[in-house]
């Protein structure tokens, strides 16, 4: 591509992370639209598109997805792509994806029933924890410690609103060491990597943890790399979990990672290494992405 | 230095804002976008959704 790619950000609320990003751009003289994603309007009949590369930061899982599925379907390359965000989107999706690919993950059951949840849980033992499908920042994620706990949180699921809070995710509680880990991968090399520390089960920095540097070599290397090409590669973050001797488990991956409190402590300056790769997609047609062409 | 939308208290944004920046409101605890630039304007943020996050 010789002559400078026409780029557009897809963003919603522009978080600390966003306003980074968008100062990266321009502090590169880079030429690039906000698309506003409560604004942005698309006509299905007439399939016109304006740019190369589109990068979505939307806080929104459902406007990303919809949005990056019309825009690819142009031709344009998405950043990350629109099977990459669906996969990521879903935890249970992921987690299909992860043992698939052999990577580690916590003993995990899913039911559709509150009774059927009920049978599982004791399959898999208590304490366990329930998680959404869909959702973020540790939001209605609930470690119940037996059967009464269990009841209570799945009688509260059945009776809101999405469909998706009636598929039960259930996962064996792991005994972390007060902390989990964040890895960032860039494509499907694994960038750096944050302790998130917190005396709350929960260690999400969203909630409170607490972030510190963490070395990034090795197995837990290795592990996140593996999750990221596992669900199709791409500007990700892996959320594992080390059980008390140590053994690593994958519990998610993000497609719209926030890493406000991750540079400081890494010396990494993250959003420059993002917006390297998203300029770097330009010069790459659809399809072929550094993931892509290491498989 | 703008006047709340929901309290009337003065809030003071940094010099390089952006529209769609969530800003604090120091006085009543509001969370408050960002909707204008030149001029400066401030409406409620909208409620987080159940699909947001990262």
């Amino acid at each position: 591509m010789t002559s400078q790619p026409r780029i557009a950000v897809l963003c919603s609320r522009i978080r600390v992370e966003e306003k980074l990003l968008l100062q990266e751009l321009e502090r590169r003289g880079v030429a690039f639209d906000r698309l506003d994603d409560s604004k942005v309007r698309f006509r299905l009949d007439e399939p016109e598109h304006i740019y190369d590369v589109v990068y979505d930061r939307s806080v929104s899982f459902g406007r990303s997805l919809y949005a990056l599925r019309i825009l690819e379907g142009r031709g344009v390359q998405c950043v990350n792509r629109a099977d990459v965000v669906q996969m990521c989107g879903d935890k249970l999706a992921t987690h299909v994806a992860l043992v698939g690919a052999g990577v580690p993950c916590p003993r995990t059951a899913v039911a559709f029933t509150p009774a059927a949840a009920l049978e599982a849980l004791e399959d898999l033992g208590y304490p366990a924890v329930i998680k959404p499908v869909v959702g973020s920042w540790g939001r209605l994620i609930a470690r119940v410690n037996d059967v009464d706990a269990a009841e209570a949180v799945l009688e509260d699921r059945a009776v809101l609103g999405s469909w998706q809070q009636q598929v039960y995710y259930l996962q064996e509680f792991v005994d972390k060491p007060g902390r989990d880990i964040r890895v960032f991968v860039v494509g499907d090399v694994p960038l750096c990597a944050i302790y998130r520390r917190s005396a709350h089960w929960i260690t999400n920095t969203a909630r409170g943890g607490e972030a510190s540097a963490c070395p990034v070599d090795g197995d837990l290397g290795a592990m996140a790399a593996s999750a990221a090409r596992a669900v199709g590669g791409g500007l990700l973050a892996v959320d594992l979990v080390e059980d008390r001797a140590g053994a690593l488990s994958v519990i998610e991956v993000n497609h719209t990672m926030e890493f406000r409190n991750s540079i400081e402590p890494t010396g990494v300056d993250i959003p420059a290494r993002m917006i390297d790769w998203v300029l770097a997609q330009a010069e790459s047609p659809l399809g072929t992405s550094t993931t892509e062409a290491a498989t | 230095m703008i006047e709340c939308p929901e309290c009337a208290g003065g809030i003071t944004t940094p010099s390089d804002v952006m529209t769609g920046e969530i800003v604090p409101c120091a006085h009543c605890g509001a969370e408050l976008e960002v909707t204008e630039t030149t001029p400066l304007a401030l409406a409620a943020a909208p409620e987080v959704q159940e699909d947001w996050g990262e």
